[in-house]
C-alpha cells in the first residue's frame, strides 16, 4: 500500500467514524466537535484529491464559520446538558433501517446496473489550484459569483428580520 | 484510487445523514446533519471533477458551501426564534400544523 492509499483509508475511516459520533452523542457539543472532526477529514480527501482551494474554503468556511455559529446557538440556549428527550427505540431501528436500505439500493444500483462507472482518480494536475478556478469562476461564471452575494446580502438581513425581538414597540405615523 | 471507493465513502456519509434526521429530536442536530449530507454531495462531486478533469464542478462545490452558509444562518435564526417562543429545540413539539 503507498501512502496515498494509507491516507485515504484513514481519512474515510476517520469520517465515517466521527459521522458516526454525531448521530449518537448525547451532548450536543459532543455532536459539533464530532461533525468538526468530519469536515476536517473531507478537507483532506480534498487535499489528498489536489483540490486545495476547496480544501482551505471547506475548514474556513465549514469547520470555521458555520460550526462556530452551531457552537455558539447551542452555548446561547444552554443545550450543553444531556436532557434531549429521545424517540422510541422502534422509531430509531426504523431510521437506521430506512437509511442503511438506501445505502445498499444505491450501491446495487451502481453495481448491477451497468452504468459503467470506472475511473481513477489521479492526483496529478493543476485542476483544483486557485489559479485555475478563479479563473473560471471569474470567466465563466461571474453572473451567479454575483447573485450569490445578493443571496447572502438576503439571508444576512432575512436573519436579522427572523432573530429580531418582537416585543419592540411599533411605532404609528 | 478508483471512483468506486468515493462513492461508496460518499454514499456512506448521505446514508448517515439521513440516519441522523430521521433518529434525532434535537433541531440542531437535524439541520447539523443536513450539514453533513450536503457535505458528502461534494466530496462526490469534487472526486467526479478529478475524474473528468474539469473544474466546473468545483465551481459548483464552492456554489453549495455559498449556499449551506446562507442556509445556516437563516435556519439558525428560525431555531432562536422557536426557542424564544416555546423554550426548547424538540421537533416534536412543532406539530401543530397537524391539529
Amino acid at each position: 500500500m503507498s501512502l496515498h492509499e494509507i491516507l485515504f483509508w484513514f481519512l474515510s475511516a476517520m469520517a465515517i467514524g466521527c459521522a458516526l459520533g454525531v448521530i449518537l452523542s448525547r451532548n450536543p457539543v459532543k455532536s459539533v466537535l464530532f461533525l468538526i472532526a468530519t469536515f476536517f477529514a473531507i478537507s483532506g480527501h480534498y487535499v489528498l484529491m489536489n483540490a486545495q482551494f476547496l480544501a482551505i474554503v471547506n475548514i474556513i468556511v465549514y469547520a470555521g464559520a458555520i460550526m462556530v455559529l452551531f457552537l455558539f446557538v447551542i452555548m446561547l440556549m444552554n443545550l450543553n446538558a444531556d436532557a434531549e428527550p429521545q424517540k422510541s427505540r422502534l422509531v430509531q431501528f426504523a431510521a437506521v433501517l430506512s437509511g442503511g436500505a438506501l445505502f445498499l439500493v444505491i450501491i446495487a444500483a451502481f453495481t448491477k446496473a451497468g452504468l459503467n462507472v470506472e475511473g481513477e482518480i489521479n492526483s496529478a494536475g493543476e485542476l483544483g489550484l486557485i489559479k485555475n478556478l478563479g479563473m473560471a469562476l471569474f470567466h465563466d461564471y461571474v453572473v451567479p459569483f454575483e447573485v450569490s452575494s445578493v443571496l447572502f446580502l438576503s439571508a444576512m438581513i432575512g436573519a436579522m428580520v427572523i432573530g429580531k425581538k418582537e416585543d419592540a414597540p411599533v411605532v404609528h405615523s | 484510487m478508483p471512483i468506486q471507493h468515493y462513492i461508496f465513502l460518499s454514499l456512506a456519509l448521505f446514508a448517515i445523514g439521513i440516519m441522523g434526521v430521521l433518529m434525532r429530536r434535537n433541531a440542531i442536530i437535524v439541520f447539523m446533519c443536513i450539514e453533513l449530507m450536503l457535505n458528502a454531495v461534494n466530496l462526490l462531486m469534487v472526486a467526479f471533477s478529478k475524474m473528468w478533469g474539469s473544474s466546473d464542478a468545483q465551481i459548483f462545490v464552492f456554489f453549495i458551501m455559498v449556499v449551506a452558509a446562507a442556509e445556516v444562518a437563516v435556519g439558525l435564526a428560525i431555531i432562536v426564534m422557536m426557542y424564544r417562543k416555546v423554550h426548547s429545540v424538540d421537533i416534536n413539539i412543532l406539530n401543530r400544523l397537524k391539529h
